[in-house]
């Protein structure tokens, strides 16, 4: 899901940019608010964030004969909420776009807005949606995980139809084709990304239950 | 079930990644003797859309810094999972040595 660098109009970057830093800033605002009134979820925040890191290193092959890699920020915006996962999300993306080459500085806001603020708002209402449904505890983690996976690509797929319409079809046109190339691509892999996030919250239910009743995230089950 | 729950999750994730590997064979090499690559980055991809729709685009920004090779990128992404599977194992360890000691004190209170 990553824009090249230099593959966004100017016009665009700058948009883009001037949307994702103020969701950034108030990301930086809300963790530090979560982390000075439970500062023992610090550590819970660091698995959030390497959560991230190993998912989006991942480049899985998919049945479209390309590569694509999951995202995992929506490990982190169950436990935290989504505005946490912007400045997370920012972090790996800056990363990646200095040291790989990876994605860009110029395309930096459209991709945060896509992958830690789209994908994680996507996963944290999916995952409320669920639970006030009554659905199953891993049923609901593996859909707000997965959907918000395959949203953030989706949002790629927009981003770049906004950017480049097709000549004769247009915005929807254009859309139809980045959506080939990403949102095809990675519906295995979000399949893989809800499972892996369902792989991590067993763990934590099972070792951390304390923690996840404190931050709201199993209503109180007996254990 | 539960106790092998995530085994089995693994084993999909393991599946769902190996099946394409098997299922796409690579093409022969075109008339023009050019071997075809298969699985290259969805994002590679995307650039050959841009170019499509609008042939006279030209990127306006290099990356400041580029790997200087493949093996280089392959180490930085290495890196990058590394760092985090670390961490997580970390943590994971901690929980899990944590929760056994409060249930051996919960044990011992109970004698």
């Amino acid at each position: 899901m990553h824009i090249m660098e230099g593959f966004l109009p100017v016009k665009h970057a700058i948009g883009w940019s001037v949307v994702s830093a103020p969701v950034v800033a108030c990301g930086l605002y809300a963790i530090n608010k979560k982390i000075k009134e439970q500062p023992e979820h610090r550590m819970l925040l660091g698995v959030a964030a390497a959560f991230t890191f190993v998912l989006s290193a991942l480049k899985l092959p998919s049945v479209t004969g390309s590569c694509s890699h999951p995202t995992g920020t929506g490990l982190g915006a169950i436990l935290f909420g989504s505005a946490a996962m912007a400045p997370i999300g920012a972090v790996v993306l800056l990363f990646q776009a200095i040291l790989l080459a990876h994605g860009g500085l110029t395309t930096l806001g459209a991709n945060i807005f896509s992958m830690a603020i789209v994908g994680p708002l996507a996963a944290a209402a999916i995952f409320r949606m669920a639970k006030t449904a009554k659905l199953p505890f891993g049923i609901s983690v593996f859909l707000a995980a997965s959907l918000g996976d395959l949203l953030t690509y989706v949002t790629t797929s927009a981003q770049l139809a906004l950017a480049f319409p097709d000549p004769v079809g247009g915005f929807a046109a254009s859309f139809a084709k980045f959506a080939a190339v990403f949102a095809v691509t990675q519906i295995p892999l979000a399949i893989s990304e809800g499972l892996l996030t369902v792989v991590v919250f067993n763990a934590l239910a099972r070792f951390n239950p304390q923690e996840l009743k404190e931050m709201n995230v199993v209503t109180v089950q007996g254990a | 079930m539960k106790r092998y729950q995530n085994l089995l999750l693994m084993i999909a994730v393991v599946v769902l990644a190996a099946v394409p590997l098997r299922m796409l064979e690579k093409p022969a090499p075109g008339p023009d003797g050019k071997v075809v690559e298969i699985f290259k980055g969805a994002d590679d991809q995307a650039k050959n859309v841009i170019h499509e729709i609008a042939p006279g685009y030209r990127p306006w920004f290099k990356p400041l810094m580029a790997p200087p090779g493949e093996e280089i990128n392959t180490l930085f992404f290495t890196l990058q999972a590394a760092l985090g599977a670390g961490f997580i194992g970390y943590y994971l360890g901690m929980s899990v040595t944590r929760a056994r000691m409060r249930r051996e004190l919960d044990k011992e209170a109970e004698c």
